[in-house]
């Protein structure tokens, strides 16, 4: 099969899949967890439950909270302890739903079976329904709310439903064992997809050091004419909205204010297909992910189904304790995820692996005078200049980085990376982007 | 001397003298009138152009002021009460007088109180520290010790004490200026009056989370308990978001607040220690009202 | 205590294994096939040449950053040691050694340091070097010595270059065909057989290196490329017209450390554009200068004047010449 990948910019860092053979393995559910009643882009939900309150699984805790938000669901049964506020993975503490956990009972409307129900019969707006019902967000780590992203604009069109297996964050596995584990279900996820945005093709990228679950979604995809699998060249970052739809269907969706339907393309991570055939076939509302728990330094690097809201202290001691070696504990992938300040953060549903790095491989390095290599511009696939950005940034010049398109930036870090003098690049160019979104907000008053 | 050298003396004169003319001429044609009060307000600021008065620079403040109807808005906290009478006088105008004030850093949390929770490896610089997260301790409000303030200060009047990892504050050197103020990215500095004797007391805490959270986050810290709300006989105090504020304006010294506060929040800055309180017996416990009025 | 505590810091955490150390490291790797071709063709002289053009650009840059900067020195990262060699390998091997330490001297405290260390420089410090070497000292900087003849010996038996020779012999109206027989065959002059600057004879070492600077993606193939390729189509376009009045393309990259100044000094990462557009415009500026100044100017060598000149251009190509951002309208 052809290779296809995004012309401009790109970095190959060592992909790292140490835990890429490890099935799934059900996580036991702790004794208490804490739900942030935040866990995607947009409004908070708000609490529909008191405290005291006996809550079975899947029952639903927090209503959304406007037009962008989602419905926040219990992923254990027991009592609700209290409304308090927990340290998330933002940094900041957040409002969070604690419940002591008392068995495992489940709402009696959802299906537990592993029978694999292929098909729907809902009408398209139904299925938008049940899938704002189950409180699905983007799983990939953006978490935007998918019954938002399935409401097409007046005047757009949806020509494609791209599904994103490309997974190009080195060190994650969750959803490469998810296609490799559920394939059929993925299928009949796209297939409810495609009808709720009444397109007529989807496209699956995966990265090429995935052949595996290419080869099988393409074997279960035989069948389906509408459906392609495509084979991605191993680049970071493939799996960027942006540069997935460039690699997939040749087309580049403008950058904000734009979205990807302004060039008719839908994107969904494969985590967030699988949730969607779970809350349409199966009434099972969004209340566990799996989640790759890998590191060089860790004894067993697993992939788990996690319940929502357990804290990751819990994931680590499963997969071997922690290490001496501490360094740097991410949530996400290396080069985009987010550093942890404290192990009892609770995982959402955003979160798509813990990462365990050692000193000596994340630790930064001393900052060195800017050589000018270009070696950040030839890199970065938005085709900014980071070197540029950066002395705009120190120099307070604001308006000009607005000027210099830094608002385009997808924050991939494939610059700070490349970096010879190990120049913080993005940290710059994010209090950057940060400050002309303020001006842009005081002009438009 | 040679011919040679002679006619390249007088070319050289001659080139010299043209140039003068022509400059001369052009500085005469081109002329821009300037009001000379200008020159002479200018004359009497402290040069330190450091935008301390909304002007970027002396020289446009000194415009503003030759420009506006009377002086009022406009003042240069530098050169301060006896530089805008000077001014004043030069322009036959009334002087506006305010307090001087000084910067003062609200918060207290050093690594002895505040415990430090992780470990900061990015840019060492605050602004780009708060946009990442909440900090390297459990407090979100407080001070980073990264040094925005410090670097931003032309008047070398604050620095990070190397011990407390906190910014200190050198009050004959300070103009209050503003700078640091908006450099702070927590908004923990503030511009406050520097008080009779340079005596004041101001909470030393911008922590807005719940009493227990903020307490458990660093010893220190304002858990809007509202004692010394209720302590103040002048309503100098108020508490808003679980934290109080002193207002400067309102504040007469009396030295209620400070011993009632659980925390040590409240900080008195150049007041005598207090004397240590006799032992009591039962009837001078009811006189115990009327004795801390004395200072 | 605070390894029991975790880091943080925004992402990426994970960096690729590139420095400054083992960018520089590359190129010095490959300059050493120049450096041995010289030391076969020129012998002792070269080797003098060299070892005292790297150690006084090494002490002048350590020595400045120390006492007169007062910041750390830098010479760990190798770009001193490159502005020697490259320094040395521009000069002929027979000069006097008082001469190359001045030209170390300007090098490095007025091309490099002056404007604020590595990084910040606008112009090669090599090229000013040598520029300056090259108009103060005019007489030692053009007498080369004669290629393995002088070998064993600091000075020797000195002969006017190729290029010189087929200037002055065009200026006199000898048909370039006819000059042909005195100076070396295109041979000797890819491998290096011919009088000449150290570095700059052997077109053949060069090429090594600048492969191995590909590979290494230490260099993109856009300045050499754009460079070479303007100066052979100039000079292609002018002898397919009158082959007699003009050298053939082939002679003049060839020649005159066309391929030291495409591969090593046009690329020099602080004085070259920062996007491909500009590298390929800045390339083609070089080989139209060269080639302008070869044949109306009065020098017979024009790469280094070139490079200075583009060099100031740098800025302005810059401004002009970004990268397509990905999604906005053409």
């Amino acid at each position: 099969m052809r290779l296809k990948t995004f012309p401009q910019g790109g970095i190959h860092p060592d992909d790292n899949k140490i835990s890429a053979h490890k099935p799934i393995e059900k996580l036991p559910v702790p004794k208490t967890i804490s739900i942030p009643i935040s866990q995607h882009i947009g409004a908070p939900a708000k609490p529909v439950v008191q405290i005291n309150d006996q809550v079975k699984t899947g029952q639903l805790i927090a209503k959304s909270g406007g037009f962008i938000s989602a419905n926040i669901h219990s992923s254990v049964s027991g009592t609700i302890k209290k409304l308090d506020k927990v340290m998330d993975v933002s940094g900041y503490k957040r409002d969070c739903i604690v419940i002591e956990v008392e068995g495992d009972e489940w709402n009696e409307d959802i299906d537990l079976s592993p029978e694999i129900k292929q098909d729907c019969t809902l009408s398209c707006d139904e299925i938008k329904k049940k899938i704002m019902d189950a409180g699905i967000v983007g799983m990939g780590g953006a978490t935007f709310p998918s019954h938002v992203k399935l409401t097409i604009p007046d005047g757009k069109k949806a020509e494609y439903l791209l599904v994103n297996g490309a997974e190009c964050e080195p060190y994650l596995t969750s959803d490469h064992r998810l296609m490799l584990e559920k394939p059929e279900e993925i299928i009949v996820g796209i297939k409810i997809l495609m009808k709720a945005l009444n397109v007529e093709k989807a496209i699956v990228g995966i990265e090429s050091n995935k052949m595996d679950a290419i080869q099988l979604l393409s074997e279960k995809a035989q069948e389906e004419k509408a459906i392609t699998i495509q084979a991605l060249k191993l680049q970071y970052p493939q799996g960027g909205e942006k540069q997935l739809i460039k690699a997939l269907v040749n087309r580049e969706a403008p950058p904000p204010p734009g979205l990807p339907i302004d060039v008719g393309c839908v994107v969904f991570n494969v985590g967030t297909v699988f949730a969607v055939y779970e809350a349409v076939q199966k009434n099972k509302p969004l209340v566990e992910r799996i989640v790759a728990i890998t590191g060089k330094t860790l004894m067993n690097p697993s992939n788990f189904l996690v319940r929502l809201g357990t804290p990751i202290s819990t994931l680590i001691e499963k997969a071997g304790g922690m290490p001496q070696d501490r360094g740097k504990i991410i949530s996400g992938g290396p080069l985009m995820g987010k550093a942890i300040a404290d192990t009892s953060i609770p995982v959402t549903k955003g979160t798509s692996g813990i990462v365990l790095m050692p000193d000596n491989e994340s630790l930064r390095k001393e900052c060195l005078t800017c050589i000018r290599c270009a070696k950040c511009v030839s890199v970065c696939p938005q085709g900014l200049e980071p070197y540029l950005l950066m002395l705009l940034g120190q120099k307070q010049l604001f308006s000009k980085a607005e000027e210099e398109n830094v608002l385009n930036c997808i924050e991939c870090g494939c610059c700070s990376f490349a970096c010879p003098s190990n120049r913080p690049l993005l940290d710059h160019i994010r209090y950057a982007k940060t400050t002309v979104m303020n001006l842009i907000r005081t002009r438009k008053r | 001397m040679t011919v040679t050298s002679l006619y390249a003396i007088l070319t050289l004169t001659l080139v010299g003298l043209c140039a003068a003319i022509i400059l001369f001429l052009v500085a005469k044609k081109f002329h821009i009138y300037e009001d000379p009060k200008i020159d002479e307000v200018e004359e009497a600021l402290p040069a330190a152009n450091c935008g301390g008065c909304g002007y970027p620079g002396c020289r446009h403040f000194a415009e503003a002021c030759v420009k506006s109807e009377d002086l009022l808005g406009l003042y240069c906290p530098v050169g301060g009460n006896a530089c805008m009478a000077e001014v004043a006088k030069i322009l036959g105008k009334e002087a506006v007088e305010k307090s001087p004030m000084v910067a003062v850093v609200r918060c207290s949390g050093s690594p002895e109180y505040r415990p430090v929770t992780n470990v900061y490896d990015g840019v060492p610089t605050c602004v780009i520290a708060h946009n990442l997260y909440s900090g390297d301790t459990g407090c979100p409000y407080g001070c980073f010790g990264l040094g925005d303030c410090v670097a931003v200060c032309k008047f070398d009047a604050i620095y990070i004490d190397e011990k407390t990892k906190l910014p200190v504050v050198i009050e004959e050197k300070c103009t209050a200026c503003g700078a640091c103020v908006i450099a702070c990215p927590r908004n923990i500095i503030e511009l406050r009056k520097i008080g009779p004797k340079s005596r004041r007391i101001f909470v030393s805490c911008v922590n807005k989370d719940k009493g227990a959270v903020a307490r458990k986050a660093c010893a220190v810290a304002c858990i809007g308990c509202g004692l010394c709300l209720k302590e103040c006989p002048f309503d100098a105090i108020t508490i808003e978001n679980n934290l109080a504020y002193i207002d400067f304006e309102k504040c007469r010294l009396c030295r209620k607040c400070p011993p009632v506060c659980p925390t040590n929040a409240i900080h008195e800055v150049n007041l005598p220690p207090k004397p240590a309180p006799k032992p009591e017996t039962k009837t001078e416990e009811k006189n115990k009202g009327s004795e801390s009025n004395a200072a | 205590m605070s390894d029991r505590l975790l880091k943080v810091s925004l992402s990426p955490h994970a960096f690729s294994k590139d420095s400054i150390e083992s960018l520089m490291h590359g190129v010095i790797l490959a300059l050493i096939p120049a450096f041995l071709a010289s030391l076969y063709f020129f012998g002792i002289g070269a080797l003098k040449v060299t070892v005292i053009s790297v150690l006084a650009c090494v002490f002048f840059e350590y020595v400045i950053q120390k006492f007169i900067l007062k910041v750390k020195p830098t010479i760990s990262d190798g770009s001193a040691i490159i502005t020697g060699l490259l320094l040395a390998f521009n000069l002929p091997s027979n000069l006097p050694s008082g001469i190359v330490i001045i030209g170390a001297f300007v090098a490095i405290a007025i091309g490099k340091m002056s404007f604020g260390g590595l990084g910040k420089n606008p112009f090669n410090p090599a090229l000013v070097g040598r520029v300056f070497l090259l108009i103060s000292f005019p007489v030692p900087m053009t007498l080369w010595p004669k290629p393995i003849v002088t070998r064993m010996q600091l000075d020797g038996v000195t002969a006017a270059t190729p290029l010189a020779i087929v200037k002055e012999g065009l200026g006199n109206g000898q048909a370039f065909s006819s000059l042909l027989s005195q100076i070396p065959s295109y041979f000797d002059l890819f491998i290096g057989n011919v009088g000449g600057c150290i570095g700059e004879v052997s077109a053949l070492a060069i090429l090594i290196g600048g492969i191995y600077m590909l590979y290494k993606k230490i260099i993109s193939w856009h300045i050499p490329v754009s460079m070479i390729g303007t100066i052979f189509v100039f000079t292609g376009i002018l002898y397919q017209f009158h082959p007699n009045q003009y050298a053939s393309p082939l002679f003049h990259i060839l020649t005159g450390g066309v391929f030291l100044g495409a591969i090593f000094m046009a690329t020099d990462y602080v004085t070259s554009p920062m996007t491909r557009k500009g590298m390929i415009i800045f390339g083609g500026g070089i080989g139209v200068i060269t080639s302008l100044i070869r044949i109306f100017g009065a020098y017979p060598e024009g790469v280094s004047f070139a490079i200075l000149i583009m060099n100031g251009f740098v800025p302005l190509i810059n401004k002009f010449c970004k990268p397509k951002r990905f999604g906005e309208a053409k």
